[in-house]
């Protein structure tokens, strides 16, 4: 293909013989190429290539700033995060934690966000009021939700929920360290991460809901349903795929939470054993040990996590389109 | 009330509509209480703030902690509390301007354009769709080190999106076809087909990608974590955790802080909040 000089020429010459239809015919290649070049180059840069010096670096004892020529391990750096008693303590603990996360956040965020969608699908009035107030914090940058937060499980009595928890029961439970507890730690952070991100659930299955055709109601009214029984057949079947999706969308978030596990062990006396992930372990690998090596290793685990739970949401969409 | 229907029916509907709008209420108030405690804390004298339900109460408001904050950031080592603002407001600008212009020629390259290898390099745009950034982030530290503590390091990466370009080009598939063939019988170019057809009749992706691009720039921190220590190029949400963990904290001046950390963010949304919330939903029903 002479696509650098000519195909200009060609592109402008071939655009007047449109309406002949050649199948072959490649006369965008000049425009086609550079429109598509600086997305594509920057994906490439910044994306593919650290990708690719992910797998590679993992494979290698490497250190940042180091005369020492780095040492190929193979894949030891994988198999200390399991096997290294130094290692892999707090790497299984981060990992049980973003298990532990997806598992509570998964059917208690879909859950809340199903409930509030159907609430506001109900087209009260006022509705879009509420609607303003759900999906609200969504737009708050982490770093602060996880200050505001901070404050309000502060561990002293004039904490926010200890002050509402000794006024409900009139005093008779005494302030808790919800941060710094381990049995309460990973749940206030859990706790505060629903609450920034249920209004987002929130209103992509309310736009599922929302596509899922009036008749089927009438029909399912028709058949004497009542509600409990027109939302399992029509409202779940309806937005099946729409769940699906939101399930894979928090299954991936829980495995990549980062900030706020951050900035409450950082700033906020979290208890890190509890509520350390992954992504901390990856960054504390690079940060407090200096090792690249193994802070590759720890990425290239995140994503393969991730592609996992890609390709079984793929496989629940699939077996859908095939019933 | 001598409208009131009595009929079963009627009665039972009623209570449905009060028991949602009962849950509705309580959902929103919890929704809302953590915001009206940082705001109302930004006006409240310090030791006010943590201070069980007294930090709810609207007393005593005063604009001295934006001041006092105003003046705890005023020098090299601590950064300067405007700098904040301008390095977060320059960073997610050109990631969102120079990212609607990328990504929509790109888009727009993929769904209309007839060039050789298309698509096979789109196999490869949706491949790495699913990559998520923090698993590349710390092999692009090392890629990257040079340019560590610059504006540049912040911006670059984000800039080329494969889901906006996926974004854009499932939006520019459903733009007519005979639009543009009209047009380019008049004599336009590939260029002009793009620039005077498409990109007028694509607002609705445009500002799609702006919003959810907008959203996502303004609140990194794994990033510049990462990349930056030297505060004259630290962006708001890092800052916001180095303010907050310094000792003894001033909760009066941290919420100060925060609130005008979200308040562009926040006014955005409360304008044009019918687009946030289509964005969000149409963003996750094509991906």
């Amino acid at each position: 293909m002479a696509e650098s000089a000519l195909a200009p020429a060609i592109a402008a010459s071939s655009s007047r013989f449109r309406r002949v239809r050649r199948p072959r015919s490649n006369r965008d290649d000049t425009a086609g190429i550079l429109m598509s070049l600086p997305a594509v180059l920057g994906l490439i840069a910044f994306i593919a290539v650290p990708f690719f010096a992910a797998v590679a670096l993992s494979l290698f004892n490497v250190q940042v700033n180091q005369i020492r020529p780095a040492v190929f391990v193979g894949l030891d750096q994988y198999i200390r995060l399991f096997t290294d008693p130094v290692v892999s303590g707090a790497f299984l603990r981060s990992l049980l934690n973003n298990f532990v996360f997806a598992i509570v956040v998964i059917p208690v965020q879909t859950g809340l966000a199903l409930l509030l969608a159907v609430l506001l699908n109900r087209k009260l009035r006022s509705v879009r009021f509420f609607r303003t107030f759900f999906f609200m914090p969504v737009v708050f940058p982490m770093a602060l939700v996880a200050v505001i937060w901070r404050l309000i499980l502060d561990r002293s009595s004039d904490g926010l929920l200890n002050s509402s928890v000794s006024f409900i029961t009139g005093g008779l439970v005494p302030a808790q360290d919800w941060l710094g507890s381990s049995a309460t730690a990973l749940g206030s952070v859990i706790l505060l991460s629903i609450w920034q991100g249920v209004g987002f659930q929130m209103v992509i299955i309310l736009a599922g809901l929302q596509d899922i055709p009036e008749e089927r109601y009438e029909a399912a009214r028709l058949d004497r349903a009542n509600g409990w029984q027109q939302f399992i057949h029509v409202t779940i079947p309806g937005v099946r795929n729409t769940l699906i999706f939101v399930l894979l969308l928090t299954t991936i978030m829980a495995f990549r939470v980062y900030d706020q596990a951050y900035i409450l062990i950082r700033t906020g006396g979290a208890n890190e054993n509890a509520t350390q992930t992954v992504l901390y372990q990856a960054t504390n690998a690079l940060s407090a040990d200096n090792n690249l090596g193994r802070a590759s290793a720890i990425s290239v685990f995140l994503f393969v996590v991730v592609v996992i739970i890609t390709l079984i949401q793929r496989r629940m969409l699939r077996q859908r389109s095939e019933d | 009330m001598t409208t009131l229907n009595l009929r079963p029916s009627a009665v039972r509907r009623r209570l449905a509509a009060a028991r949602d709008y009962l849950i509705m209420a309580v959902v929103a108030i919890i929704m809302v209480a953590p915001i009206y405690y940082l705001i109302i804390g930004s006006f409240k004298p310090s030791e006010e703030v943590l201070n069980g339900f007294g930090g709810f109460l609207p007393v005593n408001l005063s604009f001295d902690n934006y001041l006092a904050a105003f003046e705890a950031l005023s020098s090299d080592a601590t950064g300067y509390f405007w700098r904040f603002f301008f390095n977060s407001f320059v960073i997610s600008f050109v990631i969102v301007v120079a990212g609607l212009i990328v990504n929509s020629m790109a888009g727009y390259a993929f769904a209309r354009l007839n060039w050789i290898g298309r698509d096979n390099v789109f196999v490869l745009i949706v491949l790495l769709i699913i990559v998520p950034f923090e698993s590349i982030a710390i092999p692009l530290t090392w890629l990257m080190s040079g340019q560590r503590d610059t504006l540049f390091v912040q911006m670059i990466p984000f800039i080329g999106n494969a889901f906006s370009v996926f974004l854009f080009y499932t939006f520019f598939l459903n733009i007519p076809k005979s639009l543009e063939e009209a047009a380019r019988l008049d004599g336009l170019g590939s260029w002009g087909v793009f620039l005077r057809i498409v990109v007028p009749n694509a607002k609705p992706a445009f500002a799609t990608v702006a919003i959810l691009t907008f959203l996502s720039s303004w609140g990194q921190f794994l990033w510049p974590l990462l990349m930056t220590s030297d505060p004259a190029v630290r962006p708001l949400p890092l800052q916001m955790s180095v303010f907050s963990g310094q000792l003894p904290p001033d909760w009066g001046e941290v919420f100060a802080f925060g609130t005008l950390l979200v308040l562009p963010v926040l006014i955005v949304f409360l304008i044009f909040q019918r687009f946030f919330i289509q964005s969000v939903a149409g963003s996750a029903l094509k991906g």
